[in-house]
């Protein structure tokens, strides 16, 4: 066990390092430069700007040493947790991240949680009672909610939220609350507006979870040791609770390291539909803006998440299946 | 309550009719008008070729049908030593009626050992789980009983093997932990269902030796399912043969062996090898033809299409008589001259 773990340590700060180099090499793919940027704003304002001056630009901040010496300043301050400036907000990263991160957590295992809580029962019943009219009617809207685009759904709920409930649109807080501090009713009201970014990023992969848990259910039902374990007088719930069941939920578990990873990269647009204050509308501006450690940072952190949720997956298949363990 | 005279079989079925209910509403039999019984401490083989409806007979005396499958008719009376009784074919297939004979007062081995343990729960655990769902016995004292009997099948260090995982055993070994699965409640019969069919013959042989001894020692019964006339020989004490859904000879075993009455029967030993037939010069012969088809049932007797001695049109056109001289009995128009 402490060998597979250190293994998997191993592996882990080796993927994370071949990514850090693979943001930074896309951010910085994009054709042009902050540098250009400032120059186009200020031209905007009917500013003269000159050749010279961007590099002026440039030079302070040292976007003209060549990449590989960008990306070694870049990745040596990431290490010690300094993820460098961000230009458009002239702040450190770290400190515009930390703002907006907590928020983009909660709403991702929100959306996790969501999933799995509804989508394991409603699986359960769909193969024990399959082909009736329940396991029908959850694959229809299984089936709508893979079909329907996430910021459609987004828009859609959003008028809904605003029509029938009364509830401000969009943002995580009603405008009385958003600058209010920590109380009893600001959570609450924050928890009412979780309720549409989470379906929106949930509905999916609810509809994904179901399907495969059904599938990994009937799979199960017809195992011969299925019919051996109702022949030694098991009820028909404890035979499914403790075996087929069971059973089913190592795919379910290997599966959560890239439902977190789509949970996450799914969330910039709708965050940018449903202006929420998280971490999606900051990095879609991010790399507009061609603010390049903010973006790297996010793209980093985002790949951080994955790798995380890889790991406890594979943690969780271990302890749930003992022949991955005996291996 | 009225004490059953001891030679009261533990199991007595008669008349059982299986039903295939198909997707357009009909209902095809499967087998039809079953009976046996089985007495206190017999072992009773069900013989026949695949497709015979042996293991079906087998699965619905427990009430484990598949959802597609149903006890048309008859009855499946059990009377266990401790005076308990019921008709199994009347309790349905869920409810805590049939739960409580599962595993308690019937135990069932299946053919495959390699698959009838699930991979991610201990050979322990799902011992000592049968205990616990019949009996009001702490986990601890489950357990022991586990390994005790793990013991009594020969599995070696059986507290260590509590906490083994199936993979981690020899098929042999994993069909040693399902008798001990099957026998740990003490039930009063036991259905095997082709044991050894999954092993290799050394194996094999240990398996059988084992459910003999066992079966002598605890004086239950056991319903033996199997096509290997070889395994009848060395297990049995009475033979049923089966063929296309009906059981069409049924005898003492010795009797099946020496003086086959339905030709059915005869054409299966003659199908069976025997050491020095090639200096003999006697060559198997097998059945000519295949086993019905459950959709397309030859009428009058089943077996008339393969039979060389048929009497037509009477044996296509009737069910033939059932004739019996003592405890064998035969269901063939031959079978009155055959039995004399």
């Amino acid at each position: 066990m402490i060998s597979f773990l250190s293994r998997r340590l191993a592996y882990m700060a080796a993927t994370l390092l071949l990514v850090s180099f693979a943001s930074f090499v896309i951010i910085q793919a994009a054709p042009g430069d902050y540098a250009e940027i400032v120059a186009a704003k200020k031209a905007a304002t009917g500013a003269i700007i000159s050749a010279a001056d961007v590099q002026a630009v440039r030079v302070e901040l040292g976007l003209d040493k060549p990449w590989h010496e960008q990306y070694w300043r870049w990745l040596s301050g990431a290490v010690q947790g300094d993820f460098g400036f961000s230009w458009a907000w002239r702040r450190p990263v770290g400190e515009v991240i930390a703002e907006r991160m907590p928020l983009t957590l909660a709403i991702a295992f929100s959306t996790l949680l969501f999933m799995y809580a509804v989508s394991i029962p409603i699986g359960i019943y769909s193969a024990v009672h399959r082909y009736s009219f329940g396991d029908h009617a959850s694959s229809l809207i299984g089936y709508l909610g893979l079909a329907i685009p996430n910021f459609l759904l987004a828009l859609v709920l959003m008028y809904l939220g605003q029509k029938y409930f009364g509830q401000s649109v969009g943002g995580l807080f009603s405008p009385e609350f958003a600058n209010a501090p920590w109380s009893w009713a600001r959570v609450k009201d924050f928890l009412a507006h979780l309720v549409i970014p989470v379906l929106v990023l949930g509905t999916a992969g609810t509809a994904y979870l179901i399907r495969s848990m059904r599938a990994a259910v009937l799979d199960e039902l017809d195992k011969m040791y299925v019919l051996a374990a109702k022949a030694s007088g098991l009820s028909p719930m404890q035979l499914l609770i403790r075996y087929p069941v069971r059973m089913a939920l190592n795919p379910i578990a290997a599966t959560l390291g890239w439902r977190l990873t789509y949970v996450i990269s799914g969330a910039p647009i709708v965050g940018y539909v449903l202006a929420l204050p998280d971490t999606g509308p900051l990095f879609l501006n991010a790399l507009l803006n061609q603010d390049m450690y903010l973006a790297g940072a996010l793209i980093f952190l985002y790949c951080l998440l994955t790798i995380i949720g890889t790991f406890v997956s594979d943690l969780l298949l271990v302890l749930l299946d003992p022949r991955i363990r005996l291996e | 309550m009225m004490i059953a005279p001891i030679d009261t079989p533990v199991l007595s079925v008669r008349g059982l009719s299986i039903a295939l209910d198909t997707r357009d509403g009909h209902a095809v039999p499967i087998t039809q008008d079953v009976s046996f019984d089985i007495a206190r401490g017999e072992v009773l083989a069900l013989v026949g070729e695949s497709g015979s409806g042996k293991s079906v007979t087998a699965l619905a005396l427990m009430q484990l049908l598949g959802a597609n499958l149903k006890v048309a008719r008859g009855e499946i009376a059990l009377h266990t030593q401790d005076g308990f009784r019921a008709d199994v074919a009347k309790l349905g297939a869920r409810g805590k009626g049939i739960e409580a004979i599962r595993g308690a007062r019937m135990g069932m081995i299946f053919q495959e050992p390699m698959s009838s343990f699930s991979p991610i729960h201990t050979i322990g655990q799902q011992i000592a789980e049968v205990v616990t769902v019949h009996e009001d016995v702490g986990r601890k004292a489950a357990r022991a009983r586990a390994a005790e009997l793990l013991g009594k099948v020969g599995i070696p260090d059986p507290v260590g093997a509590l906490d083994r995982y199936p993979s981690e055993f020899s098929g042999g070994m994993r069909q040693r932990a399902m008798i001990a699965r099957a026998l740990i409640c003490g039930p009063s019969l036991l259905i095997a269902d082709e044991p050894t069919t999954a092993l290799d013959v050394t194996i094999q042989g240990q398996i059988l030796e084992l459910l003999r001894s066992l079966q002598r020692d605890l004086g239950m019964a056991i319903l033996f399912i199997t096509h290997d006339l070889g395994i009848v020989a060395q297990m049995a004490d009475r033979v049923a043969v089966m063929y296309s859904g009906r059981i069409i000879e049924s005898a003492p075993v010795r009797d099946i062996f020496r003086r086959p009455a339905h030709p059915y029967t005869r054409a299966l030993l003659d199908a069976v090898p025997r050491l020095g037939d090639i200096d003999r010069g006697r060559r198997i012969r097998p059945i000519a033809g295949s086993v019905p088809n459950i959709f397309d049932v030859p009428p009058g007797c089943r077996f008339h299409p393969r039979c060389p001695v048929a009497v037509l049109p009477r044996c296509a056109e009737l069910q033939p008589p059932r004739y019996a001289s003592g405890r064998h009995e035969v269901e063939c128009v031959h079978g009155e001259k055959v039995l004399a």
